[in-house]
Parts: structure tokens; sequence; C-alpha cells
């Protein structure tokens, strides 16, 4: 993967990446090439993406270079290459949720971000794999089969994003976007040693990506650095008049705050955000709460019981709301038909060929969960608990700036160990849910590895639009971070390079 | 009727106001109103909200329920329902969506977006012709589905060989009108659906045209025995296509409904379908097969709160409703120290309702006495509502006054008028080409004093007080004037004569 004359000493992430576009060092077809082709070699191995659309790509990267050479500002992100998780509509190339009921459909339109991506220079690369319908916690609910992830091929790279996680991982490309729902973007970050970041609800867009569970679902960035993630974020977010449930706020511009340092910054290390989580877990936490300390926060050990029942109230509102997005795809306009004598037979055969196991048992449990006579027992108590979480972590706000605790339970785990036994699986988002409950932004940066060299990642959590304070902690955890070694599968489409240098420089 | 009269039950005619014998069936009825808004797009995107087009041309990502797309609220919706709901004196209040869940091919989501528990409208009336009033329990946001037609077989749903789906339609805005249980009879539920009609269009929130679908209702008929206080189990019957099998599907609902009590049964819970052909509601789906909505807020859309200022804009906007304006032209006759008589309440009821009211207020502001403005208008001019409404109120107003002053009889003045409301024109002139050329006084005194002379007898009981004689009398002035004299002038010059 040597690239001749541009073998810098550092990986190239995307900030980088577009500088160099920006200024004319590098086209941008060059950089979209070489990391074509390192997906051509390396994909193989880690079934990160569900389609690669080189000649659209390639097109789109002669574009920005255009606009270089025309003087034009080609954007902030100029020629950077993004993988998109495979349930972001793109118009004219299928999109597929990782699921047969969608088979064919090519959606007539691009999702809000794909379009603030191609304003920012960004050149879409691919779609990635995902648990289907992004249900799931290992991509091993994809209807395409498994990403794997690119420390150990016969680990998960986590889930549901986990195709834009291991992408990002290899290198395969220097950012990503993702959808978390109750922590589908954090726990795979955490999973493959990335950067994985869910913001406030509100302030991405959601129009165009393909509804899981419409009150939590919140598109956010994948990349290598925390910088790099602030400045997708900044790339991706603001209003949208074609949300109804986007924040009337411009778009942020986190960017600038992240090297600001965490001088002063109240830091609170909650213990239900470790609790049953391994203890190279729990010792990675610590360990960062130390690095925020030396920095110049001050750190204060703080309990917030109500998350406990983050996952049990996730698991009644999210299969609710799931149960009627999902009822649309019922084979009479786009996507699978299964023919049948009558149009109820119709649907019920379609639905049942097309939507894989964990899809119709999420399907079940929300149609239940909002059936005449379960309804306050269960969807109306979810709710009530939601609230209950929101004015726990009001209260916690009072006293701190931003929270800490772990992404994850564990580290990444075998590829077939949990599938037989679904609660096991559920148990993996048990930190990330409750900011998805509350609205609230939450950002996995790796810190580490475990004793089998698997990524750690380490979770921070602040109130709703508090992302820049949250970044600026992220920043200073990850300069902290004990060095992490390069995955086993492992692109360096741009030259040689370490993996865990920081790449804020 | 006659077999209504075998059960012994007392037909409520129109009017709410006059109760049922005790122990008689007594029907209690409640009205469900879909109605289409006339807003330029649909509830939730930009696409165009027409009837008739080629089908599957008004439609995009969101109105047809793509994955990805999101419902943006379109506040021209929002404000039509306001003034539906101003105009049935409803409350307005801070209100949500829910989703309403159930699959049909021509719903693209396979759930409807609806208010459910927090509806935009609530707790208004609507007061009828007759002076009766029947309350508004709510009156709600919700988008309409596809269509689907069914091909091949018979065109019926159950031999047919395939359907299409037209998604026109499919987001249209809808207001949903539920009416209180207050409803006593087939005739006053029909009365309802007309005046709730006339208001929608007052309000420009709808064509009313129920024949196209943008106007539906559904009726909920029970009945109990007059005095109880508990409602009868109910019925709901649906395709009621217009405002004659709406009254025909009623009437013949509580003949079944007092049939099955009477014979010793009971009424099942039931949703039936009003067969227009065999003149019968027919069982659709009993309540056991009832859907399960699965409401629950819909989570792409935000709470709706009018503020109170925009509510006051709205209502100012707002024209006169048609029981306002009827006030006002009882108002002339009472000013006029008229009595409002039955005849003239169903000649002002008719005046509202064509929307020819302002014709009887320039005429009456022209000096023509009210009672004539409203007795042509309603009876004549309403004949042809289209004309009235295009007709010159200048041109009207004169002929009228003809009519007034004696220079043209009735007869001739509703001839007069059926040529104005054809072509227009001068009804002098009119008048002229029709020969009736107004007889002077001195010479229609001349033709009467022939006339007496002529029929000895009759003018002897004339004079001895047989009044209806002049009836006669007026006959044959008009033979031998052929029409051009006016009947009251007749009167008249009799009365002189006879001293």
């Amino acid at each position: 993967m040597a690239d001749d004359a541009r073998s810098a000493a550092r990986p190239a992430p995307a900030c980088e990446v577009a500088a160099q576009v920006r200024s004319g060092a590098l086209t941008a077809r060059h950089v979209v090439e070489r990391h074509l082709s390192a997906i051509a070699e390396l994909d193989v191995e880690l079934h990160a993406f569900v389609t690669v659309v080189g000649e659209e790509a390639l097109a789109d990267a002669d574009a920005v270079d255009r606009r270089v050479q025309a003087g034009v500002d080609p954007g902030p992100l100029a020629g950077v290459p993004v993988a998109l998780k495979d349930n972001m509509c793109t118009r004219g190339i299928a999109t597929t949720c990782s699921s047969r009921i969608l088979d064919g459909w090519k959606p007539p339109y691009d999702a809000t971000v794909v379009e603030r991506l191609r304003a920012a220079g960004a050149v879409v690369v691919g779609k990635t794999n995902l648990d289907e319908f992004a249900m799931g916690s290992s991509t091993e609910n994809s209807a395409f089969g498994p990403s794997r992830n690119p420390y150990d091929l016969e680990r998960v790279p986590g889930g549901s994003s986990g195709g834009s996680a291991a992408a990002v991982a290899a290198g395969l490309a220097p950012l990503a976007l993702g959808s978390d729902t109750g922590g589908s973007i954090r726990q795979p970050a955490a999973l493959c040693g990335v950067v994985g970041m869910k913001p406030t609800y509100g302030t991405v867009s959601r129009y165009g990506l393909v509804a899981f569970a419409s009150s939590l679902d919140q598109i956010g960035p994948f990349a290598r650095t925390v910088a790099d993630a602030a400045a997708l974020f900044d790339a991706i977010g603001g209003h949208d008049p074609m949300d109804s449930t986007s924040l009337e706020r411009p778009a942020p511009r986190c960017v600038a705050a992240v090297g600001d340092g965490v001088t002063g910054l109240r830091v609170g290390l909650v213990q239900e955000l470790l609790e049953g989580a391994e203890p190279a877990v729990v010792a990675a936490v610590r360990a960062a709460a130390e690095t925020l300390e030396a920095a110049g926060a001050s750190i204060e050990e703080c309990s917030i019981p109500e998350v406990r029942h983050a996952l049990p109230a996730y698991y009644l509102l999210a299969p609710a709301e799931a149960s009627s997005n999902l009822a649309r795809y019922d084979g009479v306009r786009y996507g699978l038909r299964v023919d049948a004598p009558d149009v109820a037979a119709m649907q019920g055969a379609t639905r049942s060929a097309g939507f894989g196991p964990e899809v119709k048992r999420r399907i079940m449990l929300g149609t239940y969960a909002l059936s005449a006579g379960y309804y306050d027992a269960y969807y109306a108590q979810a709710q009530k608990v939601r609230t209950l979480i929101i004015d726990a972590f009001d209260r916690a706000y009072q006293h701190v700036d931003v929270l800490l605790g772990a992404t994850t339970p564990t580290t990444a785990f075998a590829i077939g160990s949990k599938v037989q036994d679904p609660w096991s699986m559920y148990l993996s988002d048990v930190f990330s849910v409750p900011s998805n409950l509350a609205g609230h932004p939450a950002v996995s940066v790796p810190f580490g590895a475990d004793w089998s060299g698997l990524p750690i990642g380490v979770q921070v959590l602040a109130p709703a639009l508090g992302e820049a304070a949250m970044l600026q902690a992220a920043a200073v955890i990850e300069d902290g971070a004990p060095p992490l070694a390069p995955p086993g599968v492992w692109a360096e489409p741009l030259g040689t390079a370490g993996w865990s240098s920081g790449g804020r420089a | 009727m006659g077999r209504a009269a075998r059960h012994g039950r007392v037909v409520v005619r129109g009017s709410s106001v006059s109760a049922p014998s005790p122990g008689a069936w007594e029907p209690v009825i409640g009205l469900e109103v879909h109605c289409e808004l006339r807003t330029a797009t649909k509830l939730f995107c930009g696409c165009r909200n027409a009837f008739g087009d080629e089908p599957n041309t008004n439609v995009c990502p969101v109105c047809l329920g793509l994955p990805g797309s999101l419902p943006v609220l379109n506040v021209g919706a929002v404000e039509m329902a306001m003034r539906i709901g101003l105009a049935l004196h409803c409350d307005i209040r801070p209100s949500t969506f829910h989703r309403k869940n159930y699959f049909y091919p021509d719903m693209p989501k396979d759930y409807q977006v609806s208010q459910y528990d927090e509806p935009i409208n609530v707790d208004g009336h609507l007061e009828l012709s007759d002076g009766s009033t029947v309350g508004v329990v709510r009156a709600h946001m919700e988008e309409d589905t596809g269509k689907t037609t069914h091909m091949g077989g018979g065109g019926r749903i159950h031999d047919a060989e395939y359907a299409l789906v037209d998604y026109n339609r499919a987001g249209v805005p809808l207001v949903e009108i539920v009416s209180a249980p207050d409803i006593r009879s087939a005739a006053q539920a029909r009365m309802y659906a007309g005046e709730l009609r006339s208001i929608l269009m007052a309000t420009e929130a709808s064509d009313g045209r129920m024949e196209e679908g943008s106007m539906r209702v559904d009726a909920n008929v029970s009945i109990r025995r007059a005095g109880e206080h508990t409602l009868g189990t109910r019925c709901e019957i649906k395709n009621l296509n217009s405002l004659r099998s709406l009254s025909r599907a009623i009437e013949h609902e509580i003949e079944r409904q007092i049939a099955v009590i009477e014979s010793g049964g009971a009424v099942e819970q039931q949703t039936r379908h009003w067969d227009e052909e065999g003149g019968r509601t027919v069982p659709l789906r009993s309540k056991e097969e009832a859907f399960d909505y699965r409401y629950f807020p819909e989570p792409d859309l935000v709470p709706i709160a009018p503020d109170p200022r925009w509510q006051k804009d709205v209502a100012s906007a707002l024209p006169s409703m048609p029981a306002e304006r009827r006030q006002r032209l009882r108002d002339l006759l009472g000013s006029a120290g008229e009595p409002v008589t039955d005849a003239r309440v169903d000649q002002i009821a008719t005046v509202v309702e064509l929307d020819l009211d302002s014709l009887v207020l320039g005429s009456v502001n022209a000096g023509i006495g009210a009672p004539l403005a409203i007795a042509r208008t309603a009876n004549e001019a309403a004949a042809s509502p289209e004309a009235a409404r295009a007709v010159d109120h200048g041109a009207y107003g004169a002929l009228l006054r003809m009519e007034q002053d004696g220079k043209l009889s009735a007869t001739q003045a509703k001839t007069v008028l059926g040529d104005l409301l054809v072509a227009g024109g001068d009804p002098a002139d009119i008048a002229r080409r029709h020969g009736f050329e107004v007889l002077e006084a001195s010479s229609l005194a001349l033709v009467v004093g022939e006339v007496v002379q002529a029929s000895p007898e009759e003018w002897a009981r004339f004079r001895d007080g047989e009044d209806k004689l002049a009836q006669f009398f007026i006959g044959q002035v008009m033979k031998a004037t052929s029409g051009k004299a006016n009947g009251k002038a007749v009167i008249a010059e009799l009365h002189r004569l006879k001293g």
C-alpha cells in the first residue's frame, strides 16, 4: 500500500486530506482512487460494504478537483472519502438496510446528510453493512452476512453501524456516517477502536434516514480522531426544514472547540455506567478520568440509578415505534413482493420472507406493547421511565458539565457467541441507551486495549447541545490514551503510518 | 311510514324540539363527517392537492411513504382546520398527532397520521335552520388515503383480477367532524349534514362535493325507549354518498333495529354498509372484528399550539356563518313587523343555503318589503341559483319595485324574472317585450266596471260580503286584459266600487 512520493509519517485523517486537496497538494481523484483500491483489496475479508460506488465517487472527486482548479471553495471536507451506513437514502443507488425486503429498491432522492456531505466536498465511496434496519449490536442480523472486526476477523465489529466502524478502523474511509438509536454508533466505535459520536437529537436531519425508532434515531460521525468527528458533525448538522424534529439552530461549529482543553471542566464519573463492565474496561475509564484530571478537569464520582431502567424502557419504546415504521414494507409499492392469491396473503408472505428473525421479534414486541389493554402497562410506562431518566440527567448536570462512563461492558465478542441469546446481545447497549432516551449527545473515544489487544472505548456524555464541551473532553482523553496498535486488517491508502498518533497536530 | 305507525313510533320531523311520547322508540344518531380541505398542497408535503388529475402524478417520497421520508405539517391546513373549528364554535386547543396503525394497500405507510386524544377543535355546536342545536364533540385533522380501483371480474373486491392504486389523494388534508349523539331523526341528520356542508363551504375550507368524496358522512345509529337516558347499542353506517342516501340509510337502520328488538333480539354492535340499490344496510364487520389501531404519538411531528393572536386573526377573517345570516334575514322581517312563519323560515333557509342573501339584503336596502324580497328570492330566483348569484342587483331590485308598486302582477313579475336570470337586461324592457304594459289606473277602473256589469249576480254576492268572489273578478279582469292587470289593484278597485 506504499504511496510513492507522499509517504508521510502520519495517518491521514480527514482534516489533513481535505487540507491537501484544498491546497492542490493532492487531487480528490487520487485520494478516492486509493481508497477504492483499498476497499477492493481488503473488504473481501471485512465485508464492511454492501455497495461500493466507484464510478459515482470518481465523478464526484473530479467535480471537487474542478472546483479547486477553478478557485472555487471545494468545501471543508474536499475530497474526503466517506462511507455511508446503508440505511441512508442515496438517489439512484440501492439502499438496502441490509434487508431482503428492500430488494431492488433505489431511492429517488438523497438524504439531507448526503446533500450536505456533497456540499462540503466529501465523496461517498460506498454503503456499509448493518444489522437489518439497524436492529442489533453485531451486524450478524444483516441479510448479507456479518461484517468482521478488523482487529480479529472472528469477532464482531459491533452494531448496528458495524460496517461503518470497520471501514474507518481498517482505513477504507477516513470518515463514515452511522445512525445511533440505542448505541449503534458508539458501541461499534468502541469495539473497532475509532471515535463514534451520537449528537443531540434534532441536530442532524433524519430526512432520508430509514426509520427504526423515530424518537431515538440520530445520525452521527465515525472518524479516527475526535477532530475529524467534529469536522464531520459540523458538515452535516444544522436545521433542516424537511425534518420537523430538527432543531431550529444554525450548523454546529465544534471543530474550533476541540483543542480548547478541559481546565475547570467538571466531570462526573457515573457508577452505573461501569456496572457489570469487564475489569479492563473499568480500568480504562478510570484512567481516562485521571487523564482529564491531569489536564485540569475536576472529577466527581456520581450515581444516576435511574439509568438502570433505561434498557427495559428502550426495548418497549424502540420496538413500538419500529412496529409502526416498518409496516410500510408490505410488497405493494417497492422492494420485495411474494405473490399470493389476495392482498393480505401477499403482504403476509412478503413480510415473512423479507424480514429476518430479529426484526420480526421487535415488530412483535412493539405491536404487543401498543395493543389495546397493554399500552398503559408497557408503552406509557416506558415513556414515564424516559421522563425519569431525563430528569435524573438534568439533576446530575446541575453539578457537572459532562459525564464519563464505559461505552460497552465488553470488548468485541466472537461472531456467533450471542446470536442465540437476544438479552445478552441487548446488554451490549446498556451504557449507551440512556443518552438516546434523553436525546443527549455522547461520544465513544478509544482508550487502549484489553489483554488480547481488542480496543476499549470510553464514553463522554453531555446535556442537550453540549457537544463542544463533550468533544473537548474527548480530545483530551484521546491525547492521553495509551497507544493502540493498528488492526490486523489495515489499509494505508495515502501512506505508511502508525495508528494512534493523535492526528490533531 | 306505515311500518313506523305499526310500531307506534313517533316520527320526529326535522326538529329535535318535539319530543317523542313516552314509551315510543327514540332514535339516537351521531354523525362523523370527513371533509377534504381545499388547500393548495397536501397535509405533510408540497404535492398538489387536486381532484381528478392523472393517477400518481401528485406524489413525492413523503406522500408515498418512501423509506426515510418525514412529514412536515402544512400550516395552511392548520389554519383551515381552525376556521372550521371557529365556525362550529369550538375551543381551539394545543394538539398533537398520533399514528393509527392498520394495513391497507392504498395507505402508503400502513398507518394514518391523525389526531387522537388531543384534537385541535373541541366542544362546539351547530345551530340548524329549524332552531335545534347539535353538539360538535371534536373536529380533528388527519391525512386521507389513496384510492384503490378493482380491475377485472365484476369490478368488485371479491372477484377482481387485480387492483390499481392512485396515491394522488394520499396525504390530502382532512378534518373529521364528530357530532354529539344529539340527532333524533333522519330528517334532522340530513339537515345537520346540509348545514355543515354550508358552513364548510362558507369557511372556504371545502367545496362540499359529496359525489367527489370531498365530504363523506358516516352515521352512528341506535334506538332506545323515549325517556331513557342510557344509549342503545349502536351501528355505524358507511358509504353514504349523498344527503339522500344519508336519510334513507338512517330511516332503514332505525326500522331494522326496531324490528330486531321487537322480535326479541338484540342489536349487535357492527359497522354496516349502505347498499344504495337494495335500499338496506348490510353488515361489514362486528365489534370483535374491529381493528386494534394501536394509536401512539407520532414521533415525526411536534405539537401544534396556535397562539391567541393567530386564532384572533383567523376568527376576524371568517365570513358570517349560515345561522348568523339566517338570523339577519329573520331580523328584517321582525323590523318590518312581519311574522316569522314556518313558510318564511323555510324560505330563509333556502336563501342562505343557496348563498342568495345578498340579493335579499340589496333589495330591502332599495326599499323592497322584506316578505316580497325573501319570497321571490327563495321561490323563483332559487330555481336557478347560479344565475341568481350573478344577476345585477340593481335590475333585480327594479323588478321587485315594479311588482311592489303594482306595475306588474305577481305572475308577470315571475315571467320577467325568468328572462332576467337567463339573459339579463332592463326589467322594464323585458316587461314591454312581453306586452306587460302596465294598465293605468283609469283604464283598470274601466275594465273592472265592465266586468262587474257583466256579472250582476256575483257582484251582488260580493257586495253582501262574500269576499272570496274577489278572485272571480280578478280572473275576469285578467282575461279581459290578457293578464296585464295587477290583482291587488283589482281588489282595491272592487272595494272602491263597493263603497
